[in-house]
């Protein structure tokens, strides 16, 4: 009941706090706020593999070719970001299979599978880089104007607009996990994850589940990033490409808790305070210094907190209730 | 020799072995025999140290060794054969066996150990550079033992040795382990066969569902109904 | 169409940098072999140590094949402290944790490589004769670099096949457990291991520093291949993976000639990807 409570309050404080006066710190605040709706949204999309055991490390693949597909068709063919996406989101969904199929039929997971993602991931970034004719290479690729608001390409001088749809992306994100969090598919992707040989002899499909959830995954991380690279005006295969970003989504999940449903905004919330707190901290001096920190900080975390955020906080909280006598 | 006082152990949530306490005396051969489940190979990897036990005691020799990780255990005497022979499958037979000689004071002993293995397992010293999983069955658990007995132990652990092999082998292997046995070795041996591991053993222990019902000197134990329960735990 | 000399001038070239790459999957398929766990940042260890030698070579002035030995005693010293440091805390952690830990130390390393360095490229000049086969060009670093690289992995093959440790690593690869109740110390074992894979990171980077400029995203470049290669050649299989890193490294060269270097890695993934629907254990297993 409490929690409910607080969530209407957060979610009104959400709604009307883009035009609650704060003078220059609210362009900032939304700013903020709009990176961490969209790469919580990631983030989920990600978890609905990870919570699985399907550790993908080349998450960011998904997020290249979702981004460079509507930017590149907008820029060269002036075609909305709308139809653009649909045509994303296909090619995603392409390559999710050509990458899930052989590993799920053949069973490859774990490590291994982590190496495959990664590997992915690279080459995408690689091929962005390639093809620099065209896609800038590694200097990116500018999102052509379209001068002023635009519903149809997508773009908008208010930044209150991007925080809106933001906002609504991210809650639609939740709502695909609960979803997801209640259906067959879930129990079916659990009954994999414990013994998929077991599984399959009760008739569960198991490649069809585990291609199904990449799929599903790595649309809505094209999606992500084709709102990433709507609100930025620029696409980069450093920013939406590579292991660089796949890691980052992968921390950030993992340290506010791959199993709930707001774990990976906690986590989000938290990485991308970080970074920017570095980032303030550092300046321009000490170029990478940031960086290090953050990897060193990594490191600790995975050593010394690997339940992330959530799940220690969840044992913390069972130790102090005692736990009822084992008949 | 070997003393267990009231062992309690299991995985993680789950516990295998209630209050067990068993005893081997130097010299001697025992079994424990009982049905899919009981407990038995838990009951040996406690005591090889491949897992710590929740409570209760083990002592070999007088001295404690709950809890201590198994490549010490090893260096006190206790070599256990695990179950489903675990050789390993892409070395060759010889080196399967220097590998049980890893302990330095094994390596010391290392030709005199081979050759005591190769007599008693001549199978082995011919098919010595072969690759070691293209071994039969039969090959591969006198391989197991053979690379037991090259740590130099004084109890050997074997674990339901004759699984998967047939009849004819079982009979064979049986007789191997009891030479084994007259060269001076103490064993303890976990196995599904009760009969014809009673006919190798002094004395028997009847474990079911993690306790220890039943023990007994084999010829007294070899009657139907101690027979039955080993298999069906009735 | 392209002048055979080329093709085959690139042919050659790719073939030398196929053993290098191979000292480079080796390691990592070592390592994975012996611990179940992959060090996604070993390609940048492998840069770290191309520093050092570039430090005591270019700026120090110390001779090149000191500096190579400096790089193999620092990178097993690099291997046995990422060992220690990191993967031994998180042995039992899920697999996505123990990835997240290594690729933590790939940010770590690259950004502090960035902080003390700069992103300057650095390399080090080495003054070698010109030698010309029919012909072509052949650089005599990168001939050298891959006859050194023959030599250590059969090195390595000796040292896992003939010496007592290495037998008992293959063993621990085979079967952990097992070779627990020889009376083996698996940590020890994990120590040797770390210290080898680390050690042929050090090797490697002694190799590359005098062909190629080395910078801190130098792991960027090298890395994804390296892991092609190990996947292609099925992730802890040696011999798959020294067979892969020359059929990678020849796609790559032939198809730089052809079209772009660029492309070549393009053509590479190609390769890859059909790779994996069609060997997913990789090349060397038998189908299904």
């Amino acid at each position: 009941m409490a929690a409910r409570v607080l969530g209407v309050v957060v979610l009104a404080a959400l709604l009307v706090g883009p035009f609650v006066p704060l003078g220059v710190m609210r362009e900032y605040t939304i700013h903020v706020l709009v990176q961490i709706f969209i790469w919580s949204f990631i983030g989920g999309a990600w978890s609905l593999m990870g919570r699985f055991g399907l550790t993908s490390l080349g998450h960011g693949a998904f997020l290249g070719v979702g981004a460079y597909t509507t930017t590149l068709l907008w820029n060269f063919f002036g075609l909305t970001p709308w139809l653009g996406g649909f045509v994303a989101m296909a090619l995603t969904a392409v390559l999710a299979v050509i990458v899930a199929y052989p590993c799920s039929r053949f069973q490859v997971v774990g490590h291994y599978f982590g190496l495959v993602t990664l590997a992915v991931g690279e080459v995408i970034r690689l091929l962005i880089i390639a093809e620099r004719d065209w896609t800038g290479g590694s200097l990116g690729l500018t999102l052509k104007p379209a001068g002023g608001d635009s519903l149809l390409a997508l773009q908008f001088a208010d930044k209150r607009v991007f925080y809106y749809g933001a906002l609504v992306l991210w809650l639609a994100g939740l709502w695909v996990w609960w979803r997801v969090d209640r259906s067959m598919a879930r129990s079916a992707m659990e009954a994999i994850g414990e013994d998929e040989t077991a599984a399959a002899s009760v008739g569960i499909h198991v490649t069809r589940f585990k291609v199904g959830i990449t799929v599903l995954s790595a649309v809505l991380t094209a999606i992500g990033g084709i709102a990433y690279a709507q609100y930025i005006s620029y696409v980069n295969p450093d920013t939406l490409a590579g292991i660089g970003v796949s890691l980052r989504i992968v921390f950030a999940v993992v340290l506010g808790g791959m199993y709930s449903m707001l774990g990976p905004t906690v986590g989000t919330a938290l990485t991308i305070a970080l970074s920017e707190y570095l980032r303030v901290l550092f300046g321009v001096k000490f170029i990478g210094m940031a960086e290090t920190i953050y990897g060193l900080l990594l490191i600790l975390f995975i050593i010394f907190l690997p339940a992330g955020i959530y799940g220690t906080a969840r044992q913390l909280l069972r130790r102090r209730r005692p736990a009822p006598v084992a008949a | 020799m070997l003393e267990l006082k009231n062992v309690t152990a299991g995985y993680g949530h789950f516990t295998a072995l209630w209050d067990v306490s068993l005893r081997v005396d130097a010299g001697e051969a025992v079994a424990v025999v009982g049905p899919n489940g009981a407990g038995k190979t838990t009951l040996l990897r406690v005591i090889s140290g491949l897992i710590a036990p929740r409570s209760g005691e083990i002592a070999f020799d007088g001295k404690g060794i709950g809890g201590r990780p198994a490549y010490e255990i090893v260096g006190r005497g206790i070599a256990h054969v695990p179950e489903g022979r675990r050789i390993f499958p892409a070395l060759s037979v010889a080196d399967n066996l220097k590998m049980g000689a890893f302990l330095p004071a094994a390596r010391r002993r290392y030709a005199e150990s081979l050759a005591r293995v190769y007599a008693l397992f001549p199978v082995l010293a011919e098919r010595q550079k072969q690759r070691a999983g293209s071994l039969s069955g039969g090959e591969q658990q006198m391989l197991a033992i053979g690379r037991a007995l090259m740590s130099r132990p004084r109890l050997i652990l074997l674990d339901e040795p004759s699984m998967g092999l047939a009849p004819v082998m079982v009979l064979r292997l049986f007789d191997l382990i009891r030479r084994v046995r007259e060269e001076g070795y103490t064993i303890l041996v976990v196995e599904q066969n009760v009969r014809q591991v009673l006919k190798l053993v002094d004395r028997a222990y009847l474990l079911e569902v993690g306790r220890i019902k039943m023990e007994g000197r084999a010829e007294a134990l070899s009657d139907q109904d101690f027979v039955r329960k080993a298999y069906v735990g009735l | 169409m392209i002048d055979p000399l080329f093709l085959a001038e690139a042919a050659i070239n790719g073939l030398l940098l196929g053993g290098v790459l191979a000292l480079l999957a080796l390691g990592l398929n070592l390592i994975f072999g012996v611990i179940d766990i992959v060090w996604i940042a070993y390609v940048d260890l492998v840069m770290i140590c191309m520093y050092a030698v570039y430090f005591l070579v270019q700026v120090y002035g110390w001779p090149i094949w000191v500096g190579g030995l400096a790089s193999v005693a620092l990178g097993a010293v690099l291997g046995v402290g990422v060992h220690l440091l990191i993967i031994s805390p998180i042995l039992t952690s899920a697999p996505v944790n123990q990835l997240l830990a290594t690729g933590g130390l790939l940010f770590f390393l690259q950004s502090f490589a960035t902080f003390l360095w700069t992103t300057d490229h650095r390399s080090v000049r080495l003054t070698l004769p010109r030698l010309e086969l029919f012909d072509m060009p052949i650089s005599v670093a990168r001939l050298v670099a891959f006859a050194l690289s023959i030599l250590v992995m059969l090195g390595l093959y000796l040292f896992l096949t003939r010496t007592y440790i290495g037998t008992a690593i293959r063993a621990v690869s085979q079967d952990r457990e097992a070779m627990a109740l020889m009376g083996a110390n698996p940590q020890r074992v994990y120590l040797v291991t770390s210290a080898v894979g680390g050690a042929m990171a050090g090797v490697a980077a002694a190799l590359l520093i005098i062909q190629y400029a080395v910078h801190p995203f130098f792991g960027a470049a090298f890395g994804p291949i390296t892991f092609m290669i190990c996947v292609l050649g099925g992730l802890g299989n040696m011999v798959g993976a020294f067979v892969a890193s020359f059929v990678m490294s020849e796609v790559i060269a032939i198809s730089g000639v052809i079209w772009s270097t660029e492309m070549g890695y393009v053509i590479a993934f190609v390769v890859f990807i059909v790779m994996i629907f069609v060997r997913p254990g990789g090349i060397l297993t038998r189908r299904g």
